[in-house]
């Protein structure tokens, strides 16, 4: 039986069925993207895929398009080379939690700064999954991982807070199970103009979720689709009803000038004064 | 247009996760005892793609009635 249009079209099908486990939602947010660029009518030669390493970064190594597979937490420095050399191309960056704001953290930080027309997805399960379940950078207070076998008393970081604060330009959180808006958070990140980042809430079964008794990847679905709310809803909930929710949605979007734009006009001022 | 859609299961990339028996809102899907997901309850199928939309192993889909041509 052969596979879909969209897996065909923008998949290097002959590499799947892919390397993730059984209920792991990585594959939904690789195949909502690919849905997002489809949707789009975006050009397979002129996009860009850049990852880092863990279990996200494997997304390119199936996907169709001009892929980059890179170092640990240097996904979006590598993104930066690449936009900056030709910035005509579309260049998404696929990275994990602890790649992304560990790793990663200060070329998150300054590409955000930088407001370089990046679109970083963040493929959040809350956990090192490749590397054996240790705690990272968003895993919940009081959660268990291999490092936090008492369970983690560190605060997590909300990325797109943080990506805010640092100059991103547009900032969105979707889930695996809420898939639509999903797409329509992808797809509005690619379009933008500037540094944008999404938030994919990921699960991940096999590491966080046995770790944590959070069951099956059916299960932690269920968890996502009753405990996140949209952002538009949460804001009329009164206060008690609030308690324990988490909240999907855009948060951000704003207007700023972009890096490689800016670096075009020295380079056309200096070039016009020789 | 959405009758002529036909839902495809290509079973040897199903990794059994039942999410999409999970959330197929008319349970026209079941796990067999193989612990794959089957397509049992065809007449019930309502075409809405959830479960190509959730499938993370894209196993499941919706194909266009165009595509055969």
């Amino acid at each position: 039986m052969e596979p879909s249009k969209l897996i065909q079209e923008y998949f290097r099908d002959a590499n799947l069925p892919h390397i993730w486990c059984p209920g792991c939602s990585h594959g939904i947010v690789t195949r909502a993207i690919t849905k997002a660029i489809d949707e789009l009518g975006m050009d397979k030669d002129n996009t860009v895929i850049v990852s880092g390493i863990g279990c996200s970064s494997r997304a390119p190594g199936y996907m169709a398009f001009n892929t980059v597979h890179t170092t640990h937490g240097r996904a979006i420095a590598f993104a930066t080379g690449i936009k900056m050399s030709k910035p005509e191309l579309d260049v998404i960056v696929i990275t994990g939690d602890g790649d992304a704001s560990a790793i990663g953290g200060n070329h998150l930080i300054h590409a955000a700064r930088r407001n370089i027309d990046l679109t970083v997805i963040v493929f959040n399960n809350n956990i090192y999954g490749m590397t054996g379940g240790q705690y990272s950078p968003t895993t919940p207070t009081d959660a268990f991982g291999t490092t936090a076998p008492y369970g983690n008393i560190d605060q997590p970081f909300d990325i797109l807070k943080l990506a805010e604060g640092a100059g991103a330009t547009y900032t969105a959180r979707g889930t695996a199970y809420h898939t639509k808006q999903l797409i329509s958070y992808i797809s509005k990140a690619i379009k933008h103009k500037g540094f944008s980042i999404v938030d994919a809430i990921s699960v991940c079964p096999t590491y966080y979720g046995r770790r944590n008794k959070s069951g099956s990847g059916v299960q932690m679905m269920v968890w996502l689709k009753d405990n996140y709310v949209d952002v538009k809803v949460y804001d009329k909930l009164p206060e008690e009803k609030r308690a324990g929710k988490f909240v999907y949605g855009e948060f951000y979007e704003q207007e700023r000038p972009e890096y490689t734009a800016e670096y075009q006009k020295i380079i056309d001022r200096l070039r016009g004064e020789v | 247009m959405s009758d002529q859609k036909q839902l495809v299961l290509k079973r040897e990339w199903c990794k059994g996760c039942g999410i999409c028996v999970a959330f197929c809102p008319t349970k026209v899907l079941i796990m067999d005892t193989d612990y794959k997901c089957t397509i049992a309850n065809i007449d019930a199928c309502i075409k809405c793609g959830l479960c190509e939309l959730r499938c993370p192993d894209y196993a499941i889909y919706l194909k266009e009635a165009q595509d055969e041509q």
